[in-house]
């Protein structure tokens, strides 16, 4: 068995990944890096971003503000530390990412530009239109390439973690090309792999997104965090899931039901206005527009398609022009995927996954439970998303992050010894086992079969809203599906670029990220943020100011445990949206 | 589901075939369906050994690029509908070569694309704390156009220069390089031109324009190409005028 070894291995190309090769690199040149993905990186998920990245720039604005609409919006489960140093840093990360050449839009004066955005009380999102992830990685991507010291190893998929003594040494992983099997060994390993939207039927999320590096660390022994967390964005396009960007809505978009009304009045959300109103209507943050979506269909006020109930976006007021300065790939998107022009007509829109506010349980520096392991970016959980993340954090999260997580390893690695003959063994059983999977014959179930049958369970039993029923119900049906799963037989047993080896591993992994989101959802009996229990409406701080904490035992069953939210200076309070009573609240 | 659409799909294994040959899909015509909800298809419920690289489906991961019906195409965001009532032939991306099925061998791309050194270079770093570099929204737009490249490669499948010599660094690498160029916080464009003008291949180029028509995201390399060509020819001439005395 091939053996590659490195000082640092990141697992992941995209945003963070990048980022924190980057820090790595710097911190020590002679450190040797690898970032392996499974796709080339300028394809990672990070390329899908659209409305842009927050991080205070302007006069009338300061880290406070941004810190304090961070942990309103994220119901209190924000850790207010990392909340503290996230905002702190961001600005300088943004400004980092102008220095390597990113395509910020621009002031007439040549300064920087910033939107408004959901639950932010004063403009700071830096944008590059409405394509800003894609500018960000791009520009993350080609800046990566000055730095010699870091080797790629493109298209090819992580299988396992290497642990010995309680230590990540490496990795097992395929390429794609070859169908090769290989050990790459490292002192330390960050994951960057992204979040896990696709467990879902309807998601923002590419294909790749499968939660991917949650379950190599969950399999590890690493505790995941606050996965029951899992955001709706209020305007994806139905059947596709397409992400029409909060900037729209920014921009002085409206949300109408069927009848043309601005129904988010009716929801505790403030009064309807010509322009934007921060904190305001549509305005308002993630989770409380796609409850608002659930309640509106309930009373009948949505139209019916043929992917499910949806409303309107309406854009037409705002002009061609605007459009197309500041919502191009809005426009572009579609006129090309939906066959609509939202200069004359009103988008249809829904609810649709978008983003895991948990994940991999890390520190402020991005370390994992498991010495030698960290994780930055969406498969992490640090927290400073809470129970609902704020449109525009998390393109700065992976930033700030990244670099964190970078630097933390790049110091780790420095003190470690390579690895022992027990890691050889591992990766040789993986090896075993994954050869076993790819020349298996005679199972009875096809990879989409049992990948459907987990979204449709999802979305009715742990989506927007759910209940101690349904969760059961949906814990045990997704149990029948893992034994499903291990009766998978591929159509495929050649090694040449292989894809459906590669679709069966990531349902494995998706399968278990999906079970840790129904048992922390059953347990956590309140509602907070983007959880939001029927049975259990009200927000529960004495029992559930607290960070669910879920970890694999050894025979293979899961346990749930808590820890407290670290508090700094903003004592949990009520969150209040809308101009005139958002006042009262803070008198 | 009443009505259905021929798929005819090339496929190659290297472990198996000696030369690619085609298969037949009957899938479902269904009008919101692009052809890669139709590949995805036929992976998910007829033969789960076709193979061909996809993530985003909304045009701008750049993964998904095949030959539709002798056209390069992001599969994503090209309607089946289209070709009623076909048949509809999908192939791999021209001029590169074939990994198996639809997916193209990409290192080439990806070595020439980091010849061109596309980041920002600067002669002095400046600290951060010296704050942004100005930029005007008129000093933007000059470059705007030329960052928007998704790397699908479809103009390396049009360019007809680039099928006849692989050398050729080929349209999306040089529009990179114009990229940074024209960009006014950038100082690298010696640099870049000295590494261009190596490339005999652009001399080919006899702007046909291929890959500008081929560009789904309007890039319009052809135009870079052209841009990169006069100064190339300027920075010539002046050389014999003033011998390079210093970089």
């Amino acid at each position: 068995m091939e053996v590659f070894s490195y000082d640092i291995l990141l697992v992941g190309g995209g945003g963070a990944g990048l980022r924190a090769a980057i820090a790595a690199a710097e911190v020590n040149p002679n450190l040797k890096i690898a970032v392996i993905s499974k796709v080339y990186p300028m394809r990672s998920h990070t390329v899908s971003a659209e409305g842009g990245a927050a991080g205070v720039a302007k006069a009338d604005d300061s880290l406070d503000e941004h810190a304090y609409d961070t942990i309103s919006g994220g119901d209190w489960l924000c850790d207010q530390d990392a909340v503290e140093a996230f905002v702190k840093e961001a600005p300088q990360e943004l400004l980092r990412l102008e220095r390597w050449g990113c395509p910020w839009s621009r002031q007439s004066d040549g300064h920087i530009a910033v939107r408004a955005f959901g639950g932010m009380k004063k403009m700071r999102t830096w944008f590059a239109a409405d394509k800003t992830g894609f500018h960000m990685l791009h520009t993350l991507f080609q800046t990566s390439m000055k730095y010699t010291t870091v080797e790629r190893f493109d298209e090819w998929f992580v299988t396992r973690l290497l642990v010995d003594e309680g230590r990540v040494q490496g990795v097992v992983a395929i390429e794609l090309m070859s169908g090769k099997i290989a050990a790459v060994l490292a002192k330390a390993v960050i994951l960057c792999t992204g979040g896990c939207g696709r467990v879902f039927p309807f998601t923002t999320n590419a294909n790749i997104k499968t939660g991917d590096g949650m379950a190599l660390a969950y399999r590890a022994g690493a505790f995941l965090k606050d996965m029951e967390f899992v955001q709706y964005h209020p305007t994806g396009l139905p059947f596709t899931g397409i992400l029409i960007t909060e900037a729209t809505r920014a921009e002085g978009g409206y949300l109408v039901n069927k009848d043309g009304y601005r129904y988010l009045q009716d929801y505790n959300l403030g009064k309807p206005q010509p322009k934007p109103v921060l904190r305001s209507m549509e305005l308002g943050p993630r989770d409380r527009l796609s409850q608002c979506f659930v309640k509106e269909m309930e009373k009948g006020r949505t139209l019916h398609g043929p992917y499910g109930d949806y409303v309107h976006l309406d854009l037409r007021h705002l002009g061609a022009q605007l459009i197309d300065t500041k919502l191009p790939f809005v426009r572009e998107l579609c006129l090309k995927y939906e066959n609509i022009d939202p200069v004359t007509e009103m988008i249809p829109v829904r609810p649709v996954v978008h983003y895991m506010m948990g994940g991999v349980h890390t520190d402020i520096h991005g370390a994992t439970s498991l010495p030698g392991l960290y994780a930055a970016g969406e498969v992490a959980c640090v927290s400073i998303n809470g129970a609902n993340r704020l449109g525009s954090n998390s393109l700065p999260e992976l930033l700030v992050f990244g670099a964190r997580a970078g630097h933390a390893a790049a110091e780790f690695a420095g003190q470690q010894k390579p690895a022992g003959a027990a890691i050889s063994a591992q990766a040789e059983d993986e090896k075993r086992s994954l050869e076993a999977l790819l020349t298996k014959t005679g199972g009875s179930e096809r990879i989409a079969d049992v990948r459907e049958a987990m979204q449709k369970i999802m979305e009715q039993s742990a989506g927007i809203y759910r209940t101690g029923p349904s969760l059961a119900e949906a814990e045990t049906h997704l149990m029948q599906l893992q034994d499903r799963a291990s009766r998978i037989t591929l159509d495929d047993h050649g090694l040449t670029f292989n894809t459906q080896l590669i679709t069966a591993l990531e349902l494995s992994f998706m399968l278990d990220v999906a079970l840790s989101m129904v048992r922390c959802a059953r347990q956590r009996t309140e509602s907070r943020g983007a959880h939001q229990r029927s049975d259990f409406p009200a927000r529960d701080d004495k029992n559930f100011l607290a960070h669910s904490m879920v970890s694999r035992k050894p025979d293979g069953s899961a346990n749930v445990e808590y820890r407290p939210v670290k508090i700094t200076r903003w004592p949990p309070g009520e969150r209040v949206y809308g101009q005139p009573a958002e006042k009262a609240a803070q008198g | 589901m009443a009505e259905t659409i021929q798929l005819e799909v090339a496929r190659y294994s290297p472990e198996k075939d000696s030369a690619p040959s085609f298969q037949k899909y009957e899938v479902p015509l269904r009008k919101d369906w692009v052809v890669l909800d139709a590949l995805n298809y036929v992976k998910d419920q007829q033969d789960g050994s076709l193979t061909f690289r996809w993530s985003c489906r909304m045009g701008v991961c750049g993964s998904c690029g095949m030959m539709v019906n002798g056209e390069p195409k992001l599969t994503c965001a090209t309607f089946l509908s289209k070709y009623a009532p076909g048949p509809v032939r999908v192939e791999p991306l021209r001029y590169f070569p074939i990994v198996r099925d639809l997916v193209v061998e990409m290192s080439d791309f990806m070595t020439k694309f980091r010849k061109v050194k596309p980041w920002l270079i600067r002669k002095q770093e400046a600290p951060l704390s010296e704050g942004e570099f100005l930029q005007t929204p008129e000093q933007l737009e000059v470059y705007k156009p030329f960052s928007m490249c998704i790397n699908c490669t479809l103009c390396y499948a049009a360019c007809p220069v680039y099928g006849l010599d692989p050398f050729f660094i080929g349209p999306a690498a040089i529009a990179l390089a114009q990229r940074y160029n024209l960009d006014s916080r950038d100082q690298g464009a010696d640099e870049r031109m000295d590494i261009l003008s190596q490339h005999e291949g652009i001399w080919g180029c006899t702007f046909v324009g291929e890959c500008t028509k081929a560009c789904p995201k309007n890039v319009d390399p052809a135009g870079a190409i052209q841009q990169y060509k006069l100064a190339a020819a300027m920075n010539w001439f002046k050389t014999l005028l003033v011998p390079k005395a210093s970089p």
